[in-house]
């Protein structure tokens, strides 16, 4: 059973899994985004980054771990409804183009305010628990304590959200504004107040990404970047306005890219998650779990 | 009652409405036909607050809604169907239900009881998805969802759109049958203008944003001018 768990194939495999469920969590508030607004946040990372900031810097003031998430999550999430009202909502109606720009130039003013508020306290961030892998009969399996923590926990807040847009009042309504604004606003539904609450949840979620992407490493404004890109890959292959597809996407994007990781090299990982995205888009061009819906003109 | 007073809306250079001014009844259905451009979905959309007017004021009862957002004239009690019926077929009846009753603060268990009973053919449908309904259910579904909030108005836009002429009868009888058991006033927007004024108790007529006709539906439905010029129906 170690040897089996050790094995190069199942190394890889454990290996994708874990950084693909950060990818799809990222994917799935990319999809949040995209379907309650129609935007394509590429400040995702970058947001999540902030939030993470703001949180896990008071680790190093001796704020409990748990507590410096808590706080990390707030702020994704302020600065997610922040951003909603200032930002997109005066640009909705305008064509697509313009919250693309904008959000690509917030990318920027977030990169490059953040050093300049945290200016000497970047330092590691300790992790909850052991970074040691596990071993099994004198083989070493690529998962450590940690590294499960990080797979629970993304599977977790992805069930939460599911369980949120399946089962809930709030739920159904995100989903109604999201498919059908104006019809929403006939019944009473506050479709304005229900797009910030989509911000705030896929920027807050997006902060918890951050943390478990930064801990045990430096905090850093571009430690999201190449998550980020995977994420949009990622999102692109699933099809954008699917979640289950966002999830399902991630998956194979890191699991692919641990493949690459391990049979080419570092510098050619990233490139496998281009070659799944252009072998998808040839097949499924609209994305594996978008349908084909037949529109009214 | 709803009050509409000298309303006028642009869309640009293009003056949908000009000046309408109707009043429709408590408990009464009130039919605004027309020929396609005429108006007569704008002024629902009006009413409703999807639309802002240049000039002029609508009332429903006391209030004015002029300036209102469309959820607040919702919560105040105007339900409205909009042309091709707004169902959102990637949710079950169900959920299209409990969309409608969310927003008051009324039980969605006994609403969506209520509205099985007011229409039977939904509770046999109730976890089939809308995409799945033939055109005469969405159109019940439709009228449902915004019934269920228990609303004192009733906004109608072409509810016999699509339908075969034996569907858009049963919808007309429905729709006259509401009114009565829930106390409702209705505007019913319709091009199908004989179906319309079968069940109306009074008709407007607008042609390219104005009104040129009004008074009871029998009135309206014997002028031997507004059938042949404004209506399409045989002189």
């Amino acid at each position: 059973m170690g040897s089996f768990f050790s094995s190069r194939i199942m190394t890889d495999i454990l290996g994708g899994l874990a950084s693909g469920v950060v990818i799809a969590l990222v994917a799935l508030c990319l999809v949040i985004i995209w379907k309650s607004t129609h935007v394509l946040n590429f400040a995702q990372g970058a947001m999540g980054m902030f939030g993470a900031f703001v949180g896990m810097n008071l680790v190093f003031h001796g704020v409990n771990y748990w507590l410096c998430i808590l706080v990390s999550m707030m702020a994704g999430l302020l600065l997610g409804g922040a951003t909603e009202r200032v930002l997109i909502r005066p640009l909705y109606g305008k064509p697509e183009i313009n919250p693309i720009v904008v959000m690509v130039g917030f990318l920027g003013v977030i990169e490059s305010a953040v050093p300049s508020i945290w200016k000497n306290e970047i330092s590691t961030i300790p992790t909850p628990f052991s970074q040691v892998y596990y071993q099994s009969h004198g083989h070493t399996i690529l998962m450590s304590p940690f590294v499960a923590f990080q797979i629970v926990l993304s599977l977790t807040v992805m069930g939460a959200i599911a369980l949120l847009f399946r089962f809930t009042d709030l739920g159904l309504k995100m989903r109604a504004a999201a498919l059908a604004p104006e019809v929403s606003r006939l019944l009473g539904v506050r479709v304005g107040r229900l797009l910030t609450w989509g911000w705030m949840l896929s920027s807050g979620v997006g902060a918890l990404a951050a943390v478990i992407v930064s801990s045990g490493q430096s905090l850093a404004p571009s430690n999201m970047d190449g998550i980020f890109v995977s994420a949009f890959i990622a999102a692109a292959v699933g099809g954008l306005e699917s979640p289950v597809g966002a999830v399902t996407g991630g998956l194979l994007i890191g699991v692919a890219e641990s493949f690459a990781l391990n049979f080419w090299s570092t510098n050619l990982a990233p490139l496998a998650g281009v070659i799944v995205l252009v072998v998808s888009l040839a097949w499924r061009p609209q994305g594996i779990f978008t349908r084909h819906v037949a529109r009214r003109v | 009652m709803i009050f509409v007073n000298e309303l006028s809306v642009s869309y640009g250079a293009i003056k949908a409405l000009n000046d309408v001014s109707f009043a429709a009844p408590s408990s009464s259905i009130t039919a605004v036909l027309g020929a396609n451009g005429a108006g007569k979905t704008t002024l629902l959309r009006t009413i409703s607050g999807l639309v802002h007017p240049s000039k002029g004021d609508i009332r429903c009862d006391e209030t004015s809604v002029v300036g209102m957002a469309t959820e607040e004239i919702a919560r105040m009690g105007v339900g409205h169907v909009p042309e091709g019926r707004g169902v959102i077929s990637e949710f079950t009846v169900e959920e299209n239900l409990r969309l409608g009753i969310l927003a008051s603060r009324l039980d969605v268990n006994e609403g969506m009881e209520r509205q099985f009973e007011l229409f039977p053919i939904l509770g046999q449908r109730r976890k089939q998805y809308a995409s799945t309904l033939s055109g005469g259910e969405r159109q019940m579904l439709a009228m449902a969802r915004a019934l269920i909030a228990r609303p004192h108005f009733l906004l109608l836009d072409e509810p016999s759109l699509g339908l075969a002429p034996l569907v858009t009868a049963d919808v007309m009888k429905t729709i006259d049958s509401l009114c009565n058991v829930e106390d409702l006033t209705v505007i019913l927007v319709e091009q199908n203008a004989r179906s319309a004024l079968r069940i109306a108790h009074q008709a407007i007529v607008l042609h390219l944003g104005a009104v040129v006709a009004s008074g009871p539906a029998r009135e309206v439905a014997n002028d031997p001018d507004l059938r042949h010029y404004y209506l399409g129906l045989v002189k």
